[in-house]
């Protein structure tokens, strides 16, 4: 593709920007630049430091150091209000929207030009006039809440449209978004860098990067490892600079047959907390030595089928039993003593303790069991040589035994507990999002762990969002859509991407090929 | 029956507009995100210094004038404590709360005892010659106007202001707010103060307006009441003044019939409006469903700093 | 160009972690001294008066003490909900109540062994308070209803009930109307020690301190209640069973403000009477926040308030303060403590950044 840049000028600059989070290095005199009419990609691993130099970009955090310029206008934002001022829009990855408020209210949210009685009728017929502009189709009067995630990010890209945003920045808006969906989001970025205006994709996905950038900056461990026109650069060229060394995409997976049935589930339907069927009518088998994966778009159910699986969420009907054992409206200890384990996708919220120790998170599953607690006490000698094994099985790297948690890097923070739901070899694993956030080599070390316990005869349900994650690892791939599974497919790793993401997008396998258990 | 119920409904609207006040000042308050416990030593400290300047001024108006400036004040130290700093909100409301209780009774010894002439009633022209209504809703105080028209005013304000769209969205998702340059903490500050001035003014109507005497302890719980009517109310000024109303009610009824030599024994009467705030509260929220979840303000009780990382 | 930068600490250091609450409470008696001075009254020879009542002497020792009993219960029992981020602000009505039992069972169930007497008062006065406080904790936990309220409101209940009895049925004919119970037989009061006033409840709390100490550090269920407090979601991942837990703390932190009801009463007053607790439920709160919600720390809290109550008493006595001023000290107190947690959680620092 032909670069067109409409000056010389740069449109934004960033000279040696430095930002520190208690001591940790974040952005390590960085600099950047973007010229109009570019879509600048923005690539590097989770902890990189691209959001923080485009919260930077956006006023959202001062930089320690480095100067700014915009329109060659140097600049010392102090918060979002001067960014926005200087034509500079940040599309959030948790998109910066009230959830409460419906989307015309989201859109002069905070604009000082409004009238202070608001004008609604006119406010309205602007946000059609953009939206038709730029094909980005909404209804001003729904609330953020009642939207899906792909129908907020319009909203949120539209938001900063409507404030008249030369710089756009994009933070990975892929993640959320349907294989098809993708496709409508890079026609309006086409569009939108047609008029000129500067495009910042933050992505780790290196296929799109590739397909829509002009140029790349990588970043690795908060310094600018370089910066390439994307025409005279390969995906493998890209991948090395962002990790370091050469990296091998494949991990190596065993063929085995799966073995007996373990858990099944029988029509499941479930509520959400809003009182609505998050999961409606799935059936599903979990078998000795595979990994069933479950694809779909973030909100489809996938939280909510997953706490039922391991008794956290109750079932409106349905049941679910282990081998014989008939789990149905179990207590969550019953489950657990059952041998199902769960990974959570939060694991600070969900999955541990942040104020706690090592010690003590790592006794969360199992303090009521001899020999760490006998009678009412518990044994904190013996706590503490279970959670030494730990510590050293999974190469958990921290400063002693009695840190709280909190102070723990996210590798590290899902090393333990991988290692807390793992140590009693569980019959049944459900991983949801286990690797997401994590870098390059933690991210091995997960996957490499859940393929042994799959090898060991553990039956895993892995949900992600990584589709090449899912298809490498899974056995058998389910896509989940609006409560419902779409299809099971067998031979995940022989079907496009394509045809997954139409199931995502809600259209259902043909019925000769669903083989469902 | 009209001539029982018109004086009862009248009294209602009268002593429930102290707690009024406090619950459209919290709701302002909690609107942006802060939540202030400190409701009953503001009202006592608005009934003090509302009692003592119209006592040494003689002029009422002054005397709520100086209730809401010193509301404003004294909840600038919750407000530090809790925007600024951070504190745990819970904690620092029951300070206010013992700092105002102790400061208005240490500060109002002299003036126990004393009178004033306090806010005079008048009939509202026109309005107040309608049939029963006038007599229950338009011979009162101004103060009694004024809070009618708060109570519309702020009403106004959330749902068709701009000021009021980006008051709850700081409530709601200050980083959101923030993302779209609002400043987050300023505006917090701005209502948390002109929330805790207008909760004093309620406390300066029950010792200007109300009793035109000072008491000890003299508001009697109704700071906390006023903050279980914010929740009763789903943060809506016009459902706030249904519920101060309904509470008002009780005292009233309470008072006549002690005046009319009932049997009940008085403490039994006395715990009434605290036993009908629990069922209140109860109810509320065994059936709150979707309704409570949208009117609460989301980010409500929890700082926001800009840097904080995941 | 200097700027401040606020970061994240990881550790506290020592110096740091005794500093804090000490300079919290020397500016909370420097801005209270201000506050007297201001009301004519010099805070020197307050504060003096104060540190002479109550520790200046063995009588002076002896009250701080006594104060020390209910302050030192009730506050081991919001402690213990606090840990949950249960917001029990109920101690004061719950200690009316254990009170109110205590009374009832001097009334109706007298026995003249001084032994059974006093386990009748300790369960009737405990389960009493429990049963109190548990209905705000069931409501708590099965419908969310705000415990700030519902407890505080029970206050005001307890104090109308308990009023109920003396001004009502249980009024003392002897007393010449004043609202209060005949005296207990002396089988139902509390051995108290030497020619003080100090009585048996001050073992009470100082078992129950260790106690607690024991059951939250080394038993499943302390360790219960630590992860519900500090990560409600992990809890229910572990499946520990959130709305037992609270209704089974809210109980036991009731039952031991009830039990620092009975000592008041049958440990010091003798009967029961209108107003009998000098608000020694909300000051227990700020025990509990001041010792950090530390079993141990607060038997030590404890005692300061108690001197800092029985100073007050005195202040009254000599200098015509009302009780009230305490108020505004306890509160003051309060806020700087809240200020100073802001420095355990972060270290600022001035850092320069290079201009342009």
């Amino acid at each position: 593709m032909n670069v067109r840049m409409s000056s010389d000028r740069p449109l934004v600059k960033m000279q040696s920007i430095v930002k520190s989070f208690s001591g940790f290095k974040a952005n390590d005199s960085i600099s950047f630049e973007l010229f109009s009419g570019e879509v600048h990609a923005l690539l590097g691993e989770n902890g990189a430091g691209k959001t923080t130099l485009m919260n930077i970009l956006s006023g959202l955090y001062i930089p320690d150091g480095g100067n700014l310029s915009v329109n060659d206008i140097e600049q010392d934002f102090s918060s979002p209000r001067d960014a926005i001022h200087a034509g500079i829009g940040m599309v959030h990855q948790h998109f910066m929207l009230v959830p409460s408020q419906t989307v015309w209210e989201n859109m002069i949210l905070g604009l000082s030009e409004v009238p202070q009685f608001l004008p609604k009728k006119k406010i309205q017929s602007r946000i059609r006039e953009i939206s038709e502009h730029y094909g980005l189709s909404v209804d001003p009067h729904a609330r953020i809440w009642q939207l899906s995630i792909g129908e907020q990010q319009r909203v949120a890209i539209l938001k900063m449209l409507f404030r008249d945003a030369g710089v756009l920045i994009l933070d990975e808006p892929t993640a959320v978004l349907t294989p098809q969906e993708t496709v409508k989001l890079f026609l309006t970025v086409r569009q939108m860098k047609s008029e000129g205006k500067g495009i910042i994709f933050i992505s780790h996905k290196l296929d799109e990067v590739m397909d829509l950038s002009d140029r790349v900056t990588v970043l690795r461990k908060g310094k600018n490892v370089g910066t390439v026109k994307t025409g005279e650069v390969t995906k493998e060229k890209l991948a090395e600079m962002m990790v370091g060394t050469k990296v091998s995409f494949s991990v190596s997976k065993q063929k085995l047959s799966p073995g007996r049935p373990l858990l099944s589930a029988e029509k499941m339907k479930v509520i959400n907390d809003r009182g609505l069927c998050a999961v409606n009518d799935i059936s599903l088998e979990i078998k000795e030595n595979e990994i069933l994966g479950i694809a779909g778009i973030a909100g489809n159910g996938q939280t909510e089928l997953c706490e039922a699986l391991v008794g956290l969420r109750n079932l409106k009907s349905g049941s679910i039993r282990l081998g014989n054992k008939i789990l149905t409206k179990a207590s969550p200890k019953t489950f657990i003593s059952a041998g199902i384990r769960y990974i959570p996708a939060d694991r600070k919220g969900t999955g541990l303790i942040p104020n706690m120790d090592v010690n003590e998170n790592s006794i969360l599953k199992r303090y009521w069991q001899v020999p760490v607690s006998r009678g009412i006490t518990i044994n904190w000698k013996i706590v503490f040589e279970f959670a030494k094994t730990i510590v050293e099985k999974f190469h958990v790297d921290t400063p002693s035994m009695l840190t709280p948690v909190r102070n723990l890097s996210g590798g590290n923070l899902q090393k333990l507990m991988l290692g807390r739901e793992l140590s009693d070899t569980p019959a049944v694993i459900v991983a949801v999002h286990p690797t997401w956030g994590l870098d390059v080599a933690a991210t091995n070390f997960v996957r490499k762990v859940l393929l042994k316990e799959r090898e060991r005869g553990a039956g895993i349900l892995l949900v992600s969002e990584d589709l090449d994650e899912l298809l490498s690892l899974s056995d058998r791939l389910a896509v989940i859509h609006k409560g419902q599974f779409m299809g099971i497919l067998n031979e995940p790793s022989g079907v496009s991407a394509e045809s997954i993401g139409m199931m995502m997008a809600g259209t259902k396998l043909d019925p000769e090929n669903e083989v469902c258990a | 029956m009209l001539d029982i119920l018109v004086p009862i409904l009248s009294a209602a609207v009268r002593s429930g507009t102290p707690i009024l006040y406090a619950t459209l000042g919290e709701i302002l308050t909690e609107k942006s995100g802060v939540m202030n416990l400190g409701l009953e030593g503001l009202m006592l400290m608005g009934a003090f210094t509302g009692f003592s300047v119209t006592f040494s001024t003689g002029s009422p108006w002054l005397g709520i004038l100086a209730a809401f400036i010193v509301g404003a004040l004294l909840t600038t130290v919750h407000a530090f404590l809790c925007i600024t700093m951070g504190a745990n909100q819970v904690v620092s409301g029951l300070a206010l709360t013992m700092i105002g209780t102790g400061a208005s009774s240490l500060l109002g010894r002299s003036y126990i005892g004393e009178t004033i002439d306090g806010l005079e009633k008048f009939t509202v022209p026109i309005l107040g010659r309608i049939p029963f209504l006038g007599d229950i809703l338009f011979s009162h105080d101004a103060m009694v106007y004024i809070s009618y028209i708060l109570v519309f005013l702020l009403w106004w304000f959330f749902s068709m202001t701009r000021e009021g769209l980006n008051l709850r969205a700081i409530g709601d998702s200050p980083r959101t707010a923030d993302s779209v340059g609002l400043n987050v903490k300023r505006v917090r500050y701005i209502y948390t103060l002109i929330g805790g001035g207008i909760v004093a003014v309620g406390g300066a109507y029950m010792s200007v307006a109300y009793t035109k005497m000072w008491g000890d302890l003299m508001t009697a719980g109704r700071g906390w009441i006023a903050v279980a009517l914010v929740i009763f109310a789903i943060w809506h000024p016009l459902r706030a003044a249904f519920g101060a109303y309904l509470f008002g009610g009780v005292e009233a009824s309470q008072l006549r019939l002690q005046a009319a030599g009932t049997t009940i024994p008085t403490p039994l009467l006395l715990m009434l409006p605290y036993v009908l705030t629990i069922i209140v509260l109860v109810i509320i929220s065994v059936r709150k469903g979707k309704g409570l979840l949208f009117g609460a303000p989301a980010s409500l009780g929890q700082p926001f700093y800009r840097e904080e990382r995941e | 160009m200097r700027m401040l930068k606020i970061e994240k600490r990881l550790n506290l250091p020592l110096w740091l972690n005794l500093s804090i609450p000490l300079a919290a409470v020397t500016l909370a008696l420097l801005t209270g001294g201000i506050f007297l001075g201001f009301l004519g009254v010099s805070p020197l020879k307050a504060y003096s008066e104060m540190l002479i009542s109550s520790l200046g002497d063995s009588y002076g020792i002896s009250e701080t003490l006594v104060k020390a009993i209910p302050l030192a219960l009730a506050s081991i029992g919001v402690m213990l909900s606090f840990k949950m981020l249960i917001w029990n602000i109920g101690a004061e009505g719950q200690i009316f109540i254990g009170a109110l039992a205590t009374a009832a069972i001097v009334r109706y169930l007298p026995v003249s062994n001084p032994a059974l007497m006093f386990i009748l008062m300790f369960l009737s006065s405990a389960i009493a308070g429990g049963c109190w406080a548990s209905v705000a904790g069931f409501l708590k936990a099965r419908w969310q209803v705000n415990e700030i309220i519902t407890t505080l409101m029970m206050n005001y209940i307890a104090i109308h009930l308990v009023d109920f009895f003396v001004y009502g049925p249980w009024r003392d004919p002897a007393s010449l109307g004043f609202p209060m119970t005949p005296p207990f037989p002396d089988a139902a009061r509390l051995m108290q020690f030497g020619n003080s006033r100090v009585h048996l409840g001050i073992f009470i709390a100082i078992i129950f301190a260790f106690l607690f100490y024991w059951l939250i550090g080394w038993t499943k269920w302390g360790y219960e209640i630590r992860v519900i407090g500090e990560n409600p979601r992990a809890a229910n991942f572990a499946g520990i069973d959130y709305v037992k837990n609270v209704v089974i703390v809210m109980f036991i932190s009731g039952a031991i403000a009830g039990i620092a009801g009975m000592c008041e009463i049958a440990g010091l007053q003798g009967r029961l009477q209108h107003g009998f607790s000098a608000s020694f439920g909300y000051t227990a709160i700020i025990v509990a926040w001041l010792a950090r919600l530390h079993p141990l720390v607060i038997l030590f809290v404890s005692l300061l308030m108690g001197a800092l109550l029985v100073g007050g008493d005195s202040l009254q006595i000599v200098m015509h303060l009302p009780l009230s001023s305490i108020l505004v000290i306890q509160g003051l107190i309060l806020f700087f403590v809240l200020g100073g947690e802001f420095f355990r959680r972060y270290r600022i620092q001035f850092i320069s950044r290079k201009d342009g």
